[in-house]
């Protein structure tokens, strides 16, 4: 099987999707790129260049806008709502917040307040979190603010597999979908298959199979995590890793299922700690499967603060390896 | 521009549709019968109807907090409307709307909106669409004199002038927005030039005119029809109610209120025009009052008699499918 990049991926998802179906266009600022300029009229594709190529087969399908977050995601959303199926680019997750009310109190909620009678099938993409030294207004998580709205479906890949099957699943959906690209990941590579191919929401990947500790992870802390797992092998401890792959349907059922078998949980994300997913999940277990806990839960996720520039800084803010590894053991022991 | 009298009588009909809807809605909220925050549209009726009376069901709005004269002249069904107002399962959205989220998508009612300006971004997309599908559908998006200070506003008409789409702008100018006045909220003089400094036309009617509404939004959506990008109309009419049901309108100069009903009424210049030209009687024009009232007495009495949500609806409606 061939390896691709995330990144490539994603590319290929949206191409095969406009292939098959007249009414997905994307749509963001530089998308196609180098509109009204000298240069090449789509040879941007995109400032990660995930939508690469696009405007090359589909000029009419691949629209570049003015840098206007409200507008991109108002005009995905109005589109959808009159049967269209757009894919949208915010580019960086931070941009949401100048772009939150079209996310969360029109797209999200059309389908509630309209009695049901109305569907929003957008799907917006961001390249999210941190590892580039990008600061703090280019790489927060935000998946985990946005899981908290209820009418939004929130999908985190960790790997190039899982992006385009995930992917294509969104541009499906019929429920306004907000896709989070771990931007750290996008060269990372997996065997990914050139045809088309689904991956359920609400469906957690177990990545590794164990019976000492649950490990759930999100995103880029996914790979850190099965590194981690691994090296913890040589002294004789096992760990199930779960990738919910969406916060929004979460896959309960399996997290719950494998904290009742092993006992012990370790929740990960790089998002700061208050109101996040490791809270929502620990909180999750201590409800539910309370009486199978042998251990404390811990929650590794980054401190309560902004991302900071400065590559120590921001090494030090990351949850890595290490941290994982040592919260694995503070609940063992 | 002749309008033939059957579409004369039924610009007629929506307009005392609206008048009388809102005024039975204000009395039922003062008897306690109608909860949430409501915004009347009284006196606005003629931007409504001259607006959409253009319009086709494959052509779409989007409203404001003060939508219900927007979805029935869009054709939204009013006894539906009248029991989504009272909260009923039976009601348009389910009872999970209320006043401010009416909607109809079947009928090109992209819904009421809570959010000022929260509907010209969404009124882009769909004249995007119609756009990336070769059809020669138009988007409206109604919003008044507070959405243009409202930076979602200024992103969708200049978006709309970028990607050439057919989107119309109807901008009405109540004079607030709620207790305070346009004169203070806009910086500028001339809100027409700075809107037209976006790159499309705008089109000013008196909103207190039908006939003036008509033709201005006859401009504007046939320059986007024709595939000439966006257009602007502005309808300038005051509310004759406050910003909500129970504002006490403390911002009212003396006896404003009594001049705009006075001078500034459009069913009464639409009856003082008709009693002026003979196209349509005295007596028909009190037909149809006739069956507007039996109307809206019907809707609040079946919306009173409608089935009331239960608590398992709560969770219902979130998605379409919850996997």
């Amino acid at each position: 099987m061939p390896e691709k990049t995330m990144r490539d991926a994603i590319n290929e998802a949206l191409h095969q999707a406009m292939t098959e179906d007249d009414s997905v266009f994307v749509i963001g600022e530089d998308v196609a790129g180098c509109q009204g300029a000298e240069g090449e009229t789509g040879s941007v594709g995109g400032v990660f260049g995930v939508t690469g190529g696009i405007y090359n087969k589909w000029p009419d399908r691949c629209i570049d806008t003015p840098i206007s977050e409200s507008a991109i995601v108002g005009a995905a959303a109005g589109a959808a709502l009159v049967g269209m199926r757009p894919v949208a680019e915010i580019m960086f997750a931070d941009f949401i917040g100048v772009c939150m009310d079209q996310i969360i109190n029109q797209m999200g909620k059309f389908r509630y307040m309209f009695g049901g009678k109305s569907k929003c099938p957008a799907v917006i993409r961001f390249a999210s979190g941190g590892g580039f030294s990008a600061a703090g207004q280019h790489s927060q998580a935000m998946y985990q603010v946005m899981t908290s709205f209820p009418g939004l479906k929130v999908v985190i890949p960790s790997n190039a597999y899982d992006a385009k099957g995930l992917m294509l699943t969104a541009i499906q959906d019929d429920d306004p979908v907000l896709f989070f690209e771990p931007k750290v990941l996008y060269q990372e590579t997996a065997e990914v298959p050139d045809e088309m191919y689904t991956i359920p929401f609400g469906e957690a990947n177990f990545v590794r199979e164990g019976d000492d500790v649950t490990v759930v992870a999100f995103g880029q802390m996914v790979p850190k995590a099965a590194a981690a797992i691994d090296a913890l092998a040589d002294e004789g401890i096992s760990c199930d890793l779960i990738d919910p792959r969406t916060s929004s349907p979460l896959d309960t059922g399996a997290i719950l299922e494998s904290v009742e078998a092993t006992g012990r949980l370790v929740v990960v994300d790089e998002a700061p700690p208050r109101c996040g997913l490791t809270a929502d999940i620990a909180g999750l277990a201590a409800d539910k499967a309370f009486k199978s806990l042998k251990g404390p839960i811990k929650q590794v996720c980054a401190p309560h603060s902004p991302t900071p520039f400065a590559p120590e800084l921001e090494a030090a803010y990351i949850p890595d390896a290490g941290k994982i590894t040592a919260a694995i053991k503070e609940t063992l022991a | 521009m002749a309008i033939p009298k059957e579409k004369l009588l039924q610009a007629y009909r929506m307009m005392k549709t609206i008048r009388e809807f809102e005024e039975r809605v204000n009395a039922e909220i003062m008897n306690g019968q109608i909860a949430g925050f409501t915004h009347l549209y009284t006196g606005q009726e003629a931007n409504a109807v001259g607006v959409c009376e253009h319009l086709t069901d494959a052509d779409t709005i989007i409203s404001t907090h003060r939508g219900h004269g927007h979805c029935i002249a869009k054709g939204a069904d009013v006894i539906g409307m009248m029991k989504e107002l009272f909260g009923s399962s039976a009601g348009l959205c389910k009872g999970k709307g209320g006043s401010m989220h009416v909607a109809d998508v079947d009928k090109g009612i992209l819904g009421a909106n809570g959010i000022v300006a929260g509907g010209p971004p969404i009124s882009v997309g769909s004249a995007l669409a119609a756009k990336i599908r070769g059809d020669n559908h138009v988007a409206v998006s109604f919003s008044g004199d507070g959405s243009v200070n409202q930076g979602t506003c200024f992103e969708a008409m200049n978006m709309a002038v970028v990607l050439n789409v057919p989107a119309i702008f109807v901008i009405e100018n109540n004079y607030y927005s709620e207790h305070t006045s346009i004169n203070y909220a806009v910086g500028c003089d001339d809100l027409k030039a700075r809107t037209e400094a976006f790159g499309f036309p705008v089109f000013v009617a008196d909103g207190s005119d039908f006939f003036a509404v008509y033709e201005a939004a006859g401009k504007a959506i046939e320059h986007a029809r024709a595939g000439n990008g966006p257009a602007g109309v502005f309808a300038e009419q005051g509310r004759y109610h406050g910003h909500f049901v129970g504002d006490p309108q403390s911002y009212r100069g003396e006896g404003e209120l009594d001049e705009l009903r006075e001078k500034y009424d459009p069913l009464k210049n639409f009856r003082a025009k008709m009693a002026e030209t003979g196209e349509v009687s005295g007596e028909e024009l009190d037909a149809v009052d006739a069956e507007v009232l039996a109307l809206i007495d019907q809707a609040v009495e079946e919306a009173k008699a409608a089935p009331r949500p239960t608590a398992e609806e709560v969770t219902q409606d979130v998605y379409i499918n919850y996997a």
